[in-house]
């Protein structure tokens, strides 16, 4: 691949990357912790409703593991497209 | 040894170590003094991260929040840590790339504008300064409520401690001085946690705790009860939605992008070494954050409780199931005296009742038990959090230490903004528009100067807070949302954004977003100048003025789109960087570190 289409293949990976890890960051907080929390909370997980347990505890263990796995991944990208520094 | 001669010796020990550091992390470029030399090790920055993000705010008040605001405090929670992910996602590996100082430096290259990157300083030091108010009035009230110092003197020794450390170090010394003051408020904020959950629910971790069975004997989970107390009481159940669906959607969005786009935050990923440090690092600021973020929700239902059966010793409505009043608990006495607690005999009984008496429903049930009125009419937020180690029981070390952890909350915050609002000053403005030719030298005396400036004007607002400090939060995050975010990710994400297209788009947010929040609040918060009552009926579509960032942005995000279709597109230079940034290869160096 020439670099011009290199730098546009890796830029379409990452914003694939982008919108999964996005449409998870949406669901696990808008869509269950906030949207649908009194359905979720008929599932009870130990003491927890599970919608309160999404807006209180779940959304920001999610965000977390989000966050290094987008990292991670971008790391590889960055090895496989051959943009990476040094 | 008493608790005051203890609680100094605690804070004054904290206050050696930041001075300490600060004389071992001096600055002596310009790049030491705005981005720590770009050497700051990705685990280390996100805890000075996690530091610099939680404020006096998120340590004392926002676990009392929750305690009454139940689930739907549960906007704080999502909103305060869910912009980390859009900053990982959308920003800060871009920005680190671009390789400069400050966030409006990056508008006003990428727009190739400086009214852009003025718009940006605007937006800036008014979202920073409004916050930095904050810190300073936390100070101070740490100061006079745990070791009976003067407010204004607590001020004065809050700023001179900013001032060694700031002045000297700048971003380096900051960054490592928030890293001792993380430690501090995260120990002293877990500890009585710990302990409040292994009383309640016999598990030492808060986040299971909550969700655990109680140990009293009921054989209820934690919740559960805690929704049945205050049920009985005339209270909205704690793990029901009071507001409206939409209002709590817009908020929790308002809060995450204003979140993203807060330059103090955002600066803080400039000091990384590498492009993919930036996306990891923000990945241990929120691990730093959520430890906190995740006790918080525990510390607050529990406290809510420990406080519901202290007042409510028996069966509601019957004639000794109520606490009497010459029998109360040493630490309720305590916090009487500081007015942040407060209790008014309306029957005369002699005991204390606590119920919700603007509840409809219940007026009858307590007219009937001969109830007159609440009685514990005052119940501060930060007790909550402050009263925890004395309610449970906790020795007089950890009181201490929650002393000290409030104060590095406050501080550490505090040094973040001062640093944002005086790179602002001599990078962006004096540097970036009044005198482009000035010597290393020379800027670096002047963001020293700026600094020491801006720790006075901080200082002289905490002492003389404006009327409206309680209402700026709304503004400092409905700025950073409908302005600066939506700026930085078009920036990025959208090649063919032009200078008219990103101007335009953040005057609209702007004004939308003023307007919006100055027709409920006030003019400028002038109190009689409000257009409409800020309550829900007059709210449109039931849009609260804190949730209408989210709006905002949308709007900023519509008009930058339609007018940069109809504007000539950048030129190729600007394209080329905009393609430059969005690859990690060649990006700047950091610089030899200690």
């Amino acid at each position: 691949m020439s670099e011009p289409t290199q730098r546009q293949a890796y830029w379409s990976a990452n914003l694939k990357l982008v919108a999964l890890c996005l449409t998870i960051w949406f669901v696990v907080s808008y869509l269950f912790g906030i949207i649908l929390v009194e359905e979720l909370n008929a599932i009870k997980i130990g003491g927890y409703g599970l919608g309160f347990w999404f807006a209180q505890q779940g959304s920001m263990y999610i965000f977390v593991i989000l966050i290094f796995f987008y990292a991670s991944r971008m790391r590889k990208l960055d090895q496989k497209f051959n943009v990476h520094e040094d | 040894m008493d608790l005051k001669t203890l609680t100094f010796l605690v804070v004054g020990a904290t206050f050696l170590l930041y001075i300490g550091i600060a004389i071992w992390a001096r600055a002596g470029t310009t790049k030491e003094f705005y981005v720590a030399g770009m050497g700051v090790h990705p685990v280390a920055n996100g805890m000075a991260t996690a530091a610099d993000w939680m404020s006096a705010a998120s340590f004392i008040s926002m676990a009392g929040l929750i305690a009454f605001m139940g689930y739907d405090g549960s906007v704080y929670l999502m909103g305060w840590t869910g912009g980390y992910v859009l900053l990982a996602l959308l920003l800060a590996p871009y920005l680190r790339k671009f390789g400069k100082f400050t966030v409006s430096e990056f508008i006003g290259e990428r727009y190739y504008s400086n009214a852009a990157r003025m718009v940006a300083v605007v937006c800036l030091i008014v979202a920073s300064v409004t916050y930095v108010i904050g810190q300073m009035k936390g100070i101070g009230v740490a100061f006079s409520r745990f070791l009976e110092v003067d407010f204004t003197t607590g001020v004065f020794i809050g700023m001179a401690i900013v001032f060694i450390y700031a002045v000297m170090g700048g971003m380096k010394g900051i960054t490592y001085t928030q890293i001792a003051q993380y430690c501090v408020l995260i120990f002293a904020y877990t500890v009585p946690a710990i302990f409040i959950s292994l009383n309640l629910t016999g598990n030492p971790i808060p986040q299971l705790g909550l969700g655990s069975t109680m140990t009293d004997g009921s054989n209820l989970a934690l919740l559960d009860k805690l929704d049945m107390i205050v049920r009985d009481l005339g209270f909205a159940a704690y793990t029901a939605q009071k507001s409206s669906t939409l209002n709590l959607f817009l908020l929790t969005m308002s809060l995450m992008i204003g979140t993203a786009g807060l330059p103090h935050v955002i600066m803080r990923f400039f000091t990384v070494p590498r492009v993919a440090d930036a996306r990891s690092s923000a990945g241990w600021a929120l691990v730093f954050i959520a430890i906190l973020y995740t006790t918080a929700p525990a510390v607050g239902a529990m406290a809510r409780l420990n406080l519901m059966e202290t007042v409510q010793t028996g069966a509601v409505g019957a004639p000794d199931g109520n606490l009497v009043y010459a029998d109360r608990p040493i630490w309720f006495k305590n916090w009487e005296t500081t007015g942040l607690l407060k209790f008014e005999d309306k029957n005369g009984d002699g005991r204390i009742q606590y119920y919700d008496d603007k509840s409809e429903a219940f007026a009858a049930k307590a007219a009937s038990f001969g109830w007159q009125g609440n009685e514990m009419v005052t119940v501060d937020n930060d007790i909550m959090v402050l009263a925890n180690p004395e309610i449970a029981g906790l020795p007089n070390w950890v009181i201490a230490l929650v002393a000290a952890g409030g104060l590095a909350a406050a501080l550490s915050t505090a040094a973040g903004l001062l640093l944002a609002i005086s790179t602002a000053i001599s990078h962006d403005v004096l540097k970036g528009m009044i005198n482009p030719n000035i010597s290393e030298h020379k800027e670096l005396l002047a963001s020293r100067i700026a600094m020491a400036g801006a720790i006075v004007v901080a200082g002289y607002l905490g002492m003389n807070p404006p009327g409206f400090a309680a209402q700026v939060v709304a503004l400092a995050f409905g700025l950073a949302a409908a302005t600066i975010f939506p700026a930085l990710m078009m920036g990025i994400f959208n090649k063919n954004m032009d200078n008219i297209g990103a101007i335009v788009g953040m005057l609209v947010g702007l004004v939308s977003t003023l307007v919006y929040i100055f027709w409920f609040k006030g003019w400028f918060f002038f109190p009689g100048t409000e257009m409409a009552a800020n309550t829900p009926e007059n709210w449109f579509m039931g849009i609260s003025p804190e949730s209408f960032g989210a709006i905002g942005a949308l709007l900023n995000f519509i008009a930058a789109y339609v007018v940069s279709k109809i504007t000539p597109p950048p030129p190729e230079h600007i394209q080329h960087l905009v393609e430059d940034i969005r690859v990690p290869m060649g990006a700047a160096k950091a610089s030899a570190h200690h």
